[in-house]
């Protein structure tokens, strides 16, 4: 094949997402992927001979609207029916804990004004979950659909009723420490649930900005936030995206790095062409799609002499430095955490809002937590294939680690970290050292080095007001196309934004095929 | 170095040339540009104007905004930054330049100086600073340098001009055709001239080591006493320029970067500065906003303007008929223009309306009252004052 209808950059879930949906509608799709493996930050990864984990290691709204479309089904993926338990440790054993739409180890008060709060929650998360699979207009847009975004936006906010859409305007960017505050005394009921509105982003409890926002984005779908470890774990999902893309025809290549996106100038302007592999082959198409992160994309593949300059500076300032390290452990057993008869949760280790906010500050001056707080999962409790017989792998998403460390990354200060993790963890599952195999710690910046992402971050750039909706990652590419005709995006850093959730992937194809 | 002024940083700055200026300034009349002192006239600004179209004479340039921008990558930078193609500009060659936002509303307007393939040098108005700084991100071997304090420039201007440089000993400086840049050595330096200004007129433009602009001016001045130099300011400047038809800021066009109202600043196409738009260069910044201007055409199109009557347009609408009831632009800039004894002006008009009738409205005051009269303009496609010995290579003697 020399000459296909779209190129995808990047086999992450969104660019499988994408592939499918594109190959799906007849074109001829070549996926390209640095790696050597499909899936992106969800992929597969042995960190120690016959233990396996991946970055991403639960998912929590997997849109199941793409399942159907792209008949996950018949390629082992189901909607997970079991979802999490999310368990916030307390260091006397006395859990917190968040399952079926109950809360369980706190006060009735709390108990009673969870209720209420989960009410709400749920009614403002409903009335955004549809944006989080349609392009979001540009501003000025008269468009007749795009027009029905918008209106169909200030509708469902409208129809929450008064009382809710007040509330729901006077909350949306209110700081997560404010929201927990108003609704709860339990210290770990806070730290629990305000957990989804921090994690993968430079946000602390005090931040003012997205949280509530980012937690209602999670919220969004029918898993309604919970969390959950897909039957085969996230690799299983990823393979299921692998082989629905390839059943309906797009052609995947693994090592495959692009280094260059074609551009040709022509009296109309620029236009995307194909695009060059490292190793200096040539492969032409259409459309380019990128699911590389937006600097990468524009910086690395495009360079800025076909980019206006003053676009080029709104993609310089995306932030994107990550702040999630990850923590892989092989375990001689199952670990043992005091006070939980098994830790098939989603664990969460920060004992207050405040412990939150410290392990930032640290961060926040390019210093890594000295108190870190984390979420664990054990995925191998759901996923036996993972670790040998009656082996277990730990993973854990620990916060604060500066992409940006003062002094710079080295093998001390990785090392360093990571025990202070493993140290943390011992404070809830004494035994741990003991079963520790093998442990791999992986900071931002090996994040960005293995998995192509600039700055590791979580979601490839923020997710904050102002990255958000129609400026994601910044107007003239909120809408998936770019200011150079036959590129598109759609990573993580597209709108909604990152998690297993494939909704960049799939709205780019729409926008492609529109 | 330790100083007693409580006032030190807030005062103006003063230029390279400051000690002689200010012994010809007679009048302290001084204005301020880019934080620099700088004169608004000397003596008076319609004798200097008449130096510079009939003998020759020199504006302090020092605080014009100098950018000397060096590296394997230069070049590609400001191509991508001005709607010039930079390649097609020659060695030790000056050409004037433009440059835009993404939406394609002008920035600024300036020259490049070619000095050599990896090294160029960019004058402007305002300072550039930050605007260079958010171009040069992305490409690998380019810096940018200010160099505005380093380099003493002066302009000298008007029909004996040359003569002027010939007398001071710069050799062959009437082979430099304009655009050209020519270098002589000076004490023990180098001082750069380039046949350039902002007159319409013949002349030339001197680069020197700030150190050495003190025993350049007298140079210049010592040759230049046979043949009438004199110093002018602004004022005259601005006089020179509107008869050549050259914009201003804050005049013919309002700085993008500093422009708050949608669309009160300018496209290219507006200012009538659509040939130094290259659509067949390599992309720069602003093209397809560029483009679609181009295509659809722009709303106003500066336009040269010979109006009936002497009484200057200054602040003049302009109307399509006499009975000035559809507004259709504005006056920029005008005056009577002693040179071409014509009451001249720019204004902005609505392309549509271009072709019909145009009609100023003037207003004046005549002790304390106010006065209008609706006069009729006719469009001039030429500059108004454009002498063959600004083209000629060598320049007319004298
Ligand atoms: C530490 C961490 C933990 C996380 N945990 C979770 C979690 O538990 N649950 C969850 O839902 N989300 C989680 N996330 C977020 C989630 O992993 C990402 O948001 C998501 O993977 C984004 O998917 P994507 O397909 O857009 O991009 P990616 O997954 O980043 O995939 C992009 C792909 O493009 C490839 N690529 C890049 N450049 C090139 C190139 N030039 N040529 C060829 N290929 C290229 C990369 O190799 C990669 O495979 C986590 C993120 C981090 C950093």
């Amino acid at each position: 094949m020399d000459h296909y209808d779209s190129i995808i950059i990047g086999a992450g879930h969104n660019g499988l997402v994408a592939a499918a949906y594109l190959a799906r509608s007849g074109q001829q799709v070549l996926l390209l992927e640095a790696a050597d493996v499909c899936g992106g930050l969800g992929r597969k990864r042995e960190f120690h001979p016959g233990f396996q984990g991946s970055v991403a290691h639960s998912v929590s709204h997997f849109s199941s609207k793409i399942a159907n479309d792209l008949s996950l089904s018949s390629f082992g993926y189901e909607s997970p029916t079991n979802s999490l338990a999310t368990v916030g440790l307390s260091s006397d054993g006395q859990h917190t804990v968040v399952k079926d739409g109950r809360v369980e180890g706190v006060g009735e008060k709390d108990a009673a004004a969870y209720q209420e709060y989960r009410r709400q929650m749920r009614r403002f998360a409903d009335a955004l979950s549809p944006f989080w699979l349609k392009t979001i207009p540009r501003i000025g847009s008269a468009g007749m659909s795009d027009l029905m975004t918008f209106g169909h936006l200030g509708l469902n906010i409208r129809k929450l009723g008064k009382k809710d859409m007040r509330e729901f305007m006077r909350i949306a960017t209110l700081p997560v420490r404010d929201l927990m505050d108003e609704n709860f005394e339990n210290d770990i009921l806070k730290t629990t649930l305000g957990w989804d509105g921090l994690i993968g982003s430079k946000l602390a409890p005090r931040s003012p900005n997205s949280a509530v926002l980012a937690m209602l984005y999670r919220m969004a779908g029918e898993s309604e936030g919970t969390h959950a470890i897909p039957a085969g774990g996230v690799a299983g999902l990823i393979d299921a995206l692998c082989q629905s893309a390839k059943a309906s025809g797009a052609e995947i290549r693994h090592s495959a790095a692009v280094s260059r996106i074609l551009i040709e100038g022509g009296a109309d302007g620029l236009v995307a062409t194909g695009v060059q592999l490292a190793d200096g082959q040539k492969i032409m198409a259409s459309r380019v799609v990128s699911s590389a992160d937006p600097k990468s994309t524009f910086f690395n593949l495009v360079g800025v002499e076909h980019l206006d300059i003053g676009f080029t500076n709104r993609i310089r300032r995306l932030r994107c430095d990550g702040y999630v390290g990850k923590l892989h452990l092989a375990l001689n057993g199952a670990p043992e955490f005091a006070g939980l008869d098994k830790a098939d949760g989603r664990m969460i280790i920060a004992p207050k809002l405040d412990a939150i906010e410290f392990a930032y500050d640290d961060a926040k001056y390019g210093e890594c937590s000295r108190n870190p707080v984390m979420e664990i999962v054990v995925p191998s409790l759901h996923d036996a294939s993972l670790a040998p017989e009656n082996q277990h792998v730990l993973s854990a998403h620990v916060m604060y680690v500066p992409h940006k460390l003062q002094g710079g990354w080295t093998d001390a200060a990785r090392v360093a970290i990571g025990d202070r993790a493993i140290e943390t963890i011992a404070q809830y599952a004494p035994n741990i050292r003991a079963q520790i195999i093998h442990s791999e710690f992986l900071t931002p910046a090996d994040l960005e080095a293995d998995y192509g992402v600039t700055g590791g971050h979580w979601h490839h750039t923020e997710m904050a007001v102002d990255q958000m909706l129609m400026m994601r990652p910044t107007y003239e590419a909120a809408q998936y196309g770019t200011p150079v005709p036959g590129l598109y995006l759609c990573g993580a850093g597209s709108h909604p934004g990152g998690d297993i959730t494939g909704n960049a992937g799939h709205n780019a194809a729409q926008e492609i095929l529109r | 170095m330790t100083t007693t002024d409580p006032y030190a940083g807030e005062r103006l700055k003063r230029t390279a040339f400051y000690a002689r200026a200010k012994e010809l300034n007679i009048r302290d009349a001084w204005a301020a540009w880019n934080g620099y002192k700088f004169a608004e006239y000397y003596y008076d600004a319609e004798y200097e104007y008449f130096c510079v179209r009939n003998t020759c004479a020199t504006y302090d340039i020092c605080p014009m905004q100098k950018y000397e921008i060096k590296g394997r990558d230069a070049e590609a930078m400001l191509n991508r930054m001005v709607t010039r193609d930079v390649k097609k500009i020659g060695l030790n060659r000056v050409a004037y330049c433009v440059w835009c936002t993404d939406e394609g509303r002008m920035i600024d307007d300036g020259t490049i100086f070619k000095l050599a393939d990896d090294r160029f040098m960019l004058t402007c108005g305002s300072p550039c600073t930050a605007w260079l700084e958010m171009s040069v991100f992305g490409f690998d071997d380019v810096t940018v340098t200010d160099v505005t304090d380093d380099i003493a420039a002066l302009s000298l201007q008007g029909p004996t001009s040359c003569a002027t440089l010939k007398k001071m000993g710069l050799q062959g400086i009437d082979t430099a055709k304009p655009f050209d840049i020519l270098y002589f050595p000076f004490q023990g330096d180098t001082l750069m001239v380039s046949r350039t200004g902002f007159t319409g007129d013949l002349g030339y433009e001197l680069w020197i080591k700030k150190d050495l602009a003190i025993e350049m001016w007298d140079e210049l001045y010592a040759a230049g006493d046979d043949y009438g130099i004199q110093p002018f300011g602004e004022a005259a400047t601005n006089m020179a320029r509107l008869e050549a038809a050259f914009i201003m800021p804050a005049m013919e066009f309002n700085e993008a970067l500093r422009t708050v109202n949608f669309e009160h600043d300018q496209t290219p196409f507006e200012l009538s500065l659509g040939w130094l738009v290259d659509f067949k260069k390599p992309h720069f910044s602003g093209r397809s906003a560029l483009l679609k201007e181009k295509q659809r055409g722009p709303k106003y199109t500066l336009t040269k303007l010979d109006i009936e009557g002497n009484r200057p347009a200054a602040g003049s609408y302009i109307y399509s008929s006499k009975l000035c009831t559809k507004e259709i632009g504005y006056v920029t800039s005008a005056m009577w223009s002693p040179s071409v004894k014509a009451n001249i002006a720019l204004a902005m008009i609505k392309t549509d309306y271009l072709e019909g009738n145009l009609w100023a409205e003037i207003y004046y005051e005549k002790e304390l009252r106010q006065y209008s009269r609706v006069a009729r303009c006719t469009r001039k496609t030429k500059p108004f004052w454009a002498p063959a010995r600004a083209r000629a290579t060598p320049p007319p003697d004298h």
